[in-house]
């Protein structure tokens, strides 16, 4: 028998029973459908949260005071404080080929003013190595000159929404604000760009850390970013920033080095644990799409009784009836898996317009994944409902009625 | 051409073994026309599924061609019955969903024809059997006598030796019936050779030669 009249013999058959044709597709179309949308969903929120830390920069450690619990070694003695991380502490790391460039940071808060205007505004104390660290881009002029970080300048430069809240459509470059009881000339606007470590850059003023130092009155740091000289020197940067502070601070190792790589490679392990799982999940759904084939091919092959005789008698071999069973069977499964790609594709669609900041789309490896199992569920689920029609006795079968 | 020797069938029911067919021999040439009867529960359906290799002997010889018809395997014997007997059954057995044209197609699309050739072999049974205007037709929408007569057609589409029909008319009115009987004896003048059980002893005094069964056994 001919593949094309195979295939034509079981579409016959399949819409000729309507009902449980219908059944088929459903169940099968429920099965793909969740299995690509809840992939692709973990998909996203990895490629999310793998693009947010990498927005960071590149080779980036951060160091913060005080020892973190997670890191292990030893609990923290009794009456032991952390001490401050301060402006030599990071000066002193610079000195290690590891090491490419660090950036110390200061975080307060303080009251911007220019002419009648006023608003309160997170402001971070740096120095000109921060704008290659966080890779920043500018909007306009230019970031804080190099020069002795020790020396704080009277410069700042504004993020754009402190830019568009306090000058609307003026220039800043060339202005004075007021910080504080202080007074800073902008030298530059940072360009638009998204979020990054919780940090809505646009709504930020950068000034000099000594100055920032001053501002708050404080010799304390809020952490500092280090970039290593390249990706394999990470391992050895913690070790020597570890060395380093711990020299300095009396062989305490009162901080935590945390790198980006690592928090990355765990974030990008837990979704992709998770995306499994949920995909898991939803292929016990195209699980039980393949019973109900299973129960649904039986009835066929009990409804089709007399007409599998028929088919003996007209000299159909086993192998050829066994054939069109499963035609049928893969070909409702496959009909169910269009069906189900097709919900998918809407749901995905629509998401992505309602979240077009989340990187949402379906996962090559889930859309081949799907049809394969969805053709192997109607092949394996059919096989069994496709012998039993094979084995029929043809006489038994005839007089039937 | 047919020739059976010492057949015996028994079907198991329950404890109780029935003997449906006792030490049958059957000889049967080329082109005979041969009238089964009997009293319903003789073993005439039995016999006539042991000739068409839709049963299997418990005992016996049964060769068709001097082919050893026992001795070959069930795809082997699936050939035989695509290529060289045709059935004709009570209740048509038409598949249901298939038009009238499309079930006279069924044994050559199984078989593996080209389209082409099926199709102009189907236009010529539709013809001689009184049907062209019935192609389109599903079985619901077709008359007994009609039915039977796509039955027949589909039975003879790969012009089989043997043709066997069993009670072809039973299920029929008499005019549509005598339409058919017509219809297989014109087959069995050029040449098919005819095994028909029937009830109707004016049916049986057609036949070139009667064959008695009683309980299992040819009298
Ligand atoms: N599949 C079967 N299982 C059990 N008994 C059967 C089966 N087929 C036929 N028989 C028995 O064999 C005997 C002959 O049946 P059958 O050949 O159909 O008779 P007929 O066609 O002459 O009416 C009957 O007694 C019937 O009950
Ligand atoms: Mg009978």
């Amino acid at each position: 028998m001919k593949i094309e009249d195979i295939l034509h013999f079981s579409i016959r058959a399949s819409t000729g029973y309507r009902t449980r044709t219908l059944l088929m597709l459903l169940a099968m179309a429920i099965g793909v459908a969740s299995v690509v949308i809840l992939t692709s969903l973990g998909e996203g929120a990895r490629q999310y949260v793998t693009d947010r830390f990498s927005s960071l920069g590149a080779n980036l450690l951060i160091v913060l005071p005080g020892r973190s619990e997670t890191t292990g070694g030893h609990p923290p003695m009794l009456g032991e404080t952390p001490r401050d991380l301060t402006l030599d502490d990071a000066l002193a790391l610079n000195r290690s080929a590891s090491i490419r460039r660090i950036a110390p940071i200061t975080v307060g808060s303080a009251p911007v003013s220019w002419k009648q205007l006023e608003r309160e505004v997170i402001i971070l104390g740096s120095t000109s190595e921060l704008y290659e660290v966080r890779h920043l881009s500018m909007g306009q002029g230019r970031f804080l000159p190099a020069g002795d970080p020790t020396r704080g300048g009277a410069v700042c430069v504004i993020g754009y929404k402190v830019k568009h809240e306090l000058f609307s459509n003026q220039s800043p470059p060339g202005e004075w604000v007021r910080i504080g009881d202080r007074r800073f000339r902008v030298i530059g606007v940072l360009a638009k760009k998204g979020q990054s470590l919780g940090l809505d850059m646009g709504d930020v003023v950068i000034i000099p850390v000594a100055s920032a130092q001053a501002l708050f009155n404080t010799s304390s740091l809020f952490r500092i970013l280090v970039q290593a000289s390249s990706r394999e020197a990470i391992p050895r940067a913690k070790q020597v920033i570890l060395n380093v502070i711990r020299e300095r601070h009396d062989g305490e190792e009162d901080v935590t080095v945390v790198t980006q790589d690592a928090v990355l490679s765990t974030f990008d392990r837990i979704f992709t644990a998770l995306t499994l799982t949920v995909a898991g999940i939803a292929a016990i759904s195209l699980s039980v799409a393949g019973v109900l084939i299973m129960n649904v091919m039986l009835v066929a092959v009990s409804q089709r009784t007399t007409e599998i005789g028929l088919l003996k008698a007209l000299g159909a071999p086993r192998r050829q009836i066994m054939s069109l069973f499963l035609a049928e069977s893969a070909m409702l499964s496959l009909a169910g898996a269009a069906l189900g790609l097709i919900v998918a594709f809407t749901v995905i669609w629509v998401l992505a317009n309602i979240f077009p900041d989340f990187p949402i789309r379906i996962p090559l490896w889930a859309l081949a994944a799907a049809i394969g199992v969805s053709l192997l569920t109607g092949l394996v689920f059919g096989a069994l409902p496709a012998r039993r029609a094979a084995r029929l006795d043809p006489v038994e079968a005839l007089s039937r009625r | 051409m047919i020739y059976l020797d010492g057949i015996e069938r028994v079907f198991q029911v329950g404890d109780e073994a029935v003997h449906a067919l006792r030490d049958v021999h059957l000889e049967v040439k080329q082109g005979e026309y041969i009238a089964v009867m009997g009293p319903s529960g003789s073993g005439k359906s039995t016999l006539l599924n042991i000739i068409g290799l839709l049963d299997r002997p418990d005992r016996g010889v049964y060769r068709l061609d001097d082919v050893t018809a026992t001795d070959l395997s069930d795809d082997q014997q699936a050939a035989v019955r695509r290529h060289k007997i045709g059935f004709v059954f009570q209740f048509f057995h038409l598949v249901p969903r298939l038009s009238a044209s499309e079930n006279i197609e069924l044994p050559l699309t199984l078989a593996g024809m080209e389209p082409e050739e099926r199709k102009s072999r189907v236009q010529a049974a539709l013809k001689a059997f009184g049907l062209a205007g019935r192609a389109k037709h599903r079985p619901d929408q077709l008359s007994g006598g009609q039915r039977q007569r796509v039955a027949i057609a589909r039975a003879t589409i790969m012009e089989p030796k043997v043709v066997l029909a069993d009670e072809p008319t039973g299920n029929l009115d008499r005019a549509s019936g005598k339409d058919v009987i017509e219809i297989l004896e014109r087959l069995n003048l050029k040449g098919v050779t005819l095994i028909m059980v029937t009830h109707d002893p004016e049916l049986g005094k057609r036949a070139s030669r009667e064959i008695h069964m009683v309980d299992g056994r040819i009298s």
